[in-house]
């Protein structure tokens, strides 16, 4: 064996030995790194979300309570199903001239700080001919003593206070408001 | 000192043009070649040890601070389990920028041996400035890394409430706005906004 001939070989036997130390080194890497992630939440289907009717789940003179779902004190019952936003961007009707609307939409992870205000992003004078989002009202920058400031009133700052987003969930109490054009259509009953 | 450094260099300089006297031209090419490829590979290891959730959250400024935001968001827990890391939005994914983008962080290896951020007032105080970095490395390549999984072009607008896909065709599909003028604060709390536009 020529003295050329042993240096090739071994230079293959280096050469051979380095891919094996890059394959290890690589799949050494690759190896743990995927096991982390496991834990995510059935995906749910959604449905479109239909108002519903404000009917109690507890009959009324039961002697149940309704926060329970009209179970027994001693019994451990299941939770119901985290109810869902909705989040069809349809205003819904008020139902008396002063409450605050509804949200239409979800607003998760929304900052609401002193530093940011995510609604405002939107809902802002400003901003609302580009969002196309209906913008606070005047009242919303007017001061206690009715001045109106630049910016959004301190006091009106927390949209959250006020307006909140609707959910699918069930009413656990039956609700018998009526609001007033209802009131007013009804036959006089004292005549 | 000037005239010794002079002497040294001369005396590499000279080594280095002069052909080899005991090694074989062989040896030099293979073993030039086999050098390479463990200093590539070793480079390359390094470089993507360095580009993983467990490297940067191995420094208390980020596991304390913007770690811990991210968990309540939608990129690190949502339905389908798929998240990003630090890495996906905050390096590029494509070598050249990838690079270019790791020698800024020498920086931030700067920041961490001298303390600029080691206490949660410290950070507070440097966190629109750092934030304003970032808002203008997206900008200026229009969102890159959120569009490496966001793409607007497999976006099905039907499937976004009516308020996301208008304001997405409006102003996103006619590359008027891209992702982060719109989604700043998306992964971390914002610092103070005021004065700063949004949207």
């Amino acid at each position: 064996m020529s003295n050329t001939s042993r240096f090739v070989a071994s230079a293959v036997v280096v050469l051979a030995l380095a891919s094996v130390l890059a394959f290890v080194a690589s799949h050494r890497k690759a190896g743990p790194t995927g096991a982390a992630q496991e834990a995510a939440a059935p995906a749910a289907s959604v449905a479109a979300p239909a108002p519903r009717p404000a009917v109690a789940v507890v009959p009324a003179g039961s002697g149940l309570d309704a926060i329970r779902r009209g179970a027994e004190l001693d019994k451990e019952i299941a939770p119901p199903p985290m109810a869902r936003v909705e989040n069809t961007d349809i205003r819904r009707n008020r139902a008396y001239p002063m409450q605050p609307p509804t949200i239409p939409h979800s607003i998760d992870n929304y900052q609401i700080d002193r530093n940011s205000n995510r609604c405002m992003l939107c809902h802002a004078r400003a901003n609302a001919d580009k969002f196309q989002a209906p913008p606070v009202s005047v009242t919303h920058y007017m001061d206690r003593d009715d001045q109106f400031l630049a910016t959004i009133s301190p006091r009106r700052y927390f949209c959250n206070q006020c307006h909140v987003v609707q959910t699918d969930a069930q009413p656990l109490v039956a609700n018998g408001f009526k609001d007033i054009d209802t009131v007013l259509s009804e036959p006089n009953k004292a005549n | 000192m000037w005239a010794w450094m002079k002497r040294c260099l001369l005396v590499f300089w000279h080594t280095l043009r002069r052909p080899s006297v005991h090694y074989s031209l062989g040896f030099l090419t293979l073993g030039g070649f086999l050098a390479g490829v463990l200093f590539w590979g070793a480079f390359n290891t390094a470089l993507e040890a360095t580009n993983t959730e467990r490297f940067c959250t191995s420094c208390h400024e980020m596991r304390d601070n913007v770690f811990q935001e991210l968990k309540t968001t939608i990129h690190y827990s949502n339905r389908s389990g798929v998240r990003a890391t630090c890495p996906d939005c905050h390096v590029p994914h494509n070598w050249t920028d990838k690079i270019a983008r790791k020698m800024q962080a020498s920086k931030e290896v700067w920041g961490k041996i001298f303390g600029t951020i080691d206490t949660r007032e410290k950070f507070l105080d440097e966190r629109l400035v750092l934030a304003e970095h970032e808002w203008a490395r997206l900008k200026a390549n229009d969102s890159l890394e959120c569009r490496n999984c966001h793409n607007y072009a497999s976006m099905d607008l039907t499937r976004q409430s009516p308020r996301s896909a208008s304001i997405h065709k409006r102003w996103l599909g006619t590359g008027e706005k891209t992702c982060i003028d719109c989604h700043k604060g998306i992964a971390h709390h914002l610092p103070d906004m005021k004065g700063i536009p949004q949207g």
